[in-house]
């Protein structure tokens, strides 16, 4: 059924009793074109693009957990394209078109609040930075500009503008980035697949890969066998465990970032902002909510929650760009696993293996790629080849020296 | 948890003492030269990224200031055990042939044997 203000209305007249589940949940099929480990955003959006722009419905996407239980649901909701680097600017940027299009596309109401991310500068040489990375974004054709302390007064009224040590000297606005309701973007993608034929199997978790005369033949999970003549593996946090099924080792560690969301209040906070002395992001969800985040804890970990020291860290950074929110309280956190790669860039490409293909190391940046992620993915299974977008995201890059490394920290995972 | 580490000069200290330099089942290769490439990329790049107990260095920058080897789960956050890394057996270079072919395969009976070695168990 097409979401809209009709069906509204007419499921209104009939008291709210007829809506069907927004997605099956079926039985696994004996084979599929196509199976795709994980069902989180990029699986997700990946079945979805197979579906819509490759005519390949017979997919299966398979689940461990249950849908938006994993990281799709453990961020912060941020979207932005404001990257440095050729060969993930354009990505990033096809990203952002595909979010601004995204609810009229799946008919979900992902709740895409284009507000405009700033990140704050404190020095001359970051100021030289952030000039240089918003000159690469224009000349990549997106948009940013440079905003004074004057403009940022006026739109963020309550940062700290006293600090002598880390003054704010300026900020990079990029005004078509902002937040998503991240749930409805696992629904709507889910939503969207189904319709068009996708199986969405959750708790079905992958225990094996089966292969025979090299190429994959199917999978083994906690349902049983699964044929299968392609298979897809984006389970970014649990990337190496899958791919050590198949034989495969990766450059990844497993790390945990936590996030937090305090009391609801009034509107306050209109944009993202982001801190440029500590790592600090945060914005107001429609809720009422601060969501908030930091860096990672900076040891490896399979655990879906983090440490204090960490808690204290995020805080005291908030505490110092925004000295009045000593008063709000927080009332949640949680922890999701992220896939960092040895160059804080992310993968989605074949493997080597004729058949299996790879979408991981999305360190913590995976949410605002997921629409981009799932239709590069797609187009590499489809087609058995990368698209241009994701063509420098190689598997390979590390033993060849292509890093696309946006911080240059090299490769040390916790330093991404 | 992770939180408390039982450095074995300072005693019991916040993991925010400390810097997490990662894997240490890894085995630098001996020598620089197109025939160790491979074993330089794996060195560099590729990790084990144990799900569940693993040994990793970190370095008690606020603190003694000494390399250590810290014994966990990934899983859990336990500690099993943390000792300094001069006391560890597969921390030393080498470039013999031997040591070459060996590399990458190894690990896991490293981190057996050690412990084996020590008699830590818990």
């Amino acid at each position: 059924m097409k979401y809209s203000v009709f069906s509204l209305a007419r499921n209104a007249l009939s008291g709210h009793k007829n809506w069907q589940p927004a997605w099956r949940s079926p039985d696994p099929k004996p084979e599929y074109d196509v199976i795709i480990v994980g069902g989180g955003g990029h699986g997700l959006a990946t079945a979805y693009y197979l579906a819509k722009v490759h005519g390949i419905t017979n997919v299966a996407v398979l689940e461990k957990g249950y849908l938006g239980g994993g990281n799709v649901g453990r961020n912060t909701t941020i979207i932005r394209s404001n990257y440095l680097l050729p060969g993930n600017n354009p990505f990033y940027e096809k990203s952002l078109q595909l979010w601004e299009g995204l609810e009229q596309d799946f008919n979900f109401n992902a709740m895409v609040s284009q507000r405009g991310v700033v990140n704050l500068f404190h020095s001359d040489g970051q100021r030289d930075a952030f000039v240089r990375r918003g000159n690469a974004m224009r000349i990549h054709g997106v948009d940013a500009e440079i905003l004074d302390t004057h403009a940022l007064r006026e739109l963020m009224p309550f940062l700290n503008f006293n600090d002598g040590r880390f003054p704010i000297m300026g900020g990079l606005m990029q005004r078509r980035g902002g937040t998503v309701r991240h749930d409805a973007v696992a629904w709507g993608f889910a939503r969207g697949a189904d319709m068009r034929g996708v199986d969405v199997i959750q708790h079905c978790e992958v225990t094996g890969i089966r292969r025979e005369k090299g190429r994959v033949v199917g999978v083994e999970t906690s349902r049983g066998f699964i044929g299968c003549k392609k298979l897809g593996l984006a389970a970014a946090g649990n990337s190496s465990t899958v791919a050590k099924m198949a034989g495969l080792e990766l450059p990844i560690e497993s790390h945990v970032l936590q996030a937090f969301v305090s009391e609801g209040i009034k509107p306050w906070i209109d944009n993202v902002v982001t801190f440029g002395v500590g790592h600090f992001y945060i914005s107001q969800s429609d809720k009422g909510g601060l969501v908030f985040g930091g860096d990672i804890d900076g040891y490896n970990s399979y655990a879906q929650r983090g440490n204090l020291p960490t808690v204290e860290h995020v805080v005291e950074c908030g505490l110092a760009m925004i000295p009045s929110l000593s008063r709000a309280r927080v009332l949640r956190s949680w922890g999701g696993i992220m896939d960092m790669s040895m160059d804080g860039s992310p993968i989605i490409d074949k493997t080597g293996i004729d058949n299996l293909y790879l979408n991981a190391g999305w360190c913590y940046g995976g949410f605002k790629a997921t629409p981009a992620s799932g239709w590069c993915f797609a187009h590499t299974i489809a087609n058995d080849a990368p698209h241009e977008l994701n063509s420098q995201m190689r598997l390979d890059r590390f033993r060849t020296g292509y890093v696309m490394d946006e911080t240059a920290h090299g490769a040390q995972p916790n330093l991404h | 948890m992770a939180y408390l580490i039982n450095c074995p000069h300072c005693g019991q200290r916040t993991t925010d003492e400390f810097y997490i330099k990662g894997d240490a089942s890894k085995q630098r290769p001996g020598t620089i030269g197109d025939d160790t490439m491979n074993q330089w990329h794996d060195y560099v790049h590729i990790r084990d990224n144990v799900r569940g107990r693993t040994a990793e260095h970190w370095h008690h920058t606020g603190g003694c200031r000494q390399w250590l080897v810290v014994e966990r789960d990934t899983v859990s956050h336990e500690v099993y055990a943390v000792a300094p890394a001069s006391s560890r057996t597969p921390g030393k270079t080498s470039a013999t042939p031997a040591r070459k072919s060996a590399a990458r395969k190894t690990p896991a009976r490293n981190t057996t044997s050690r412990k084996t070695a020590r008699g830590e168990k818990k």
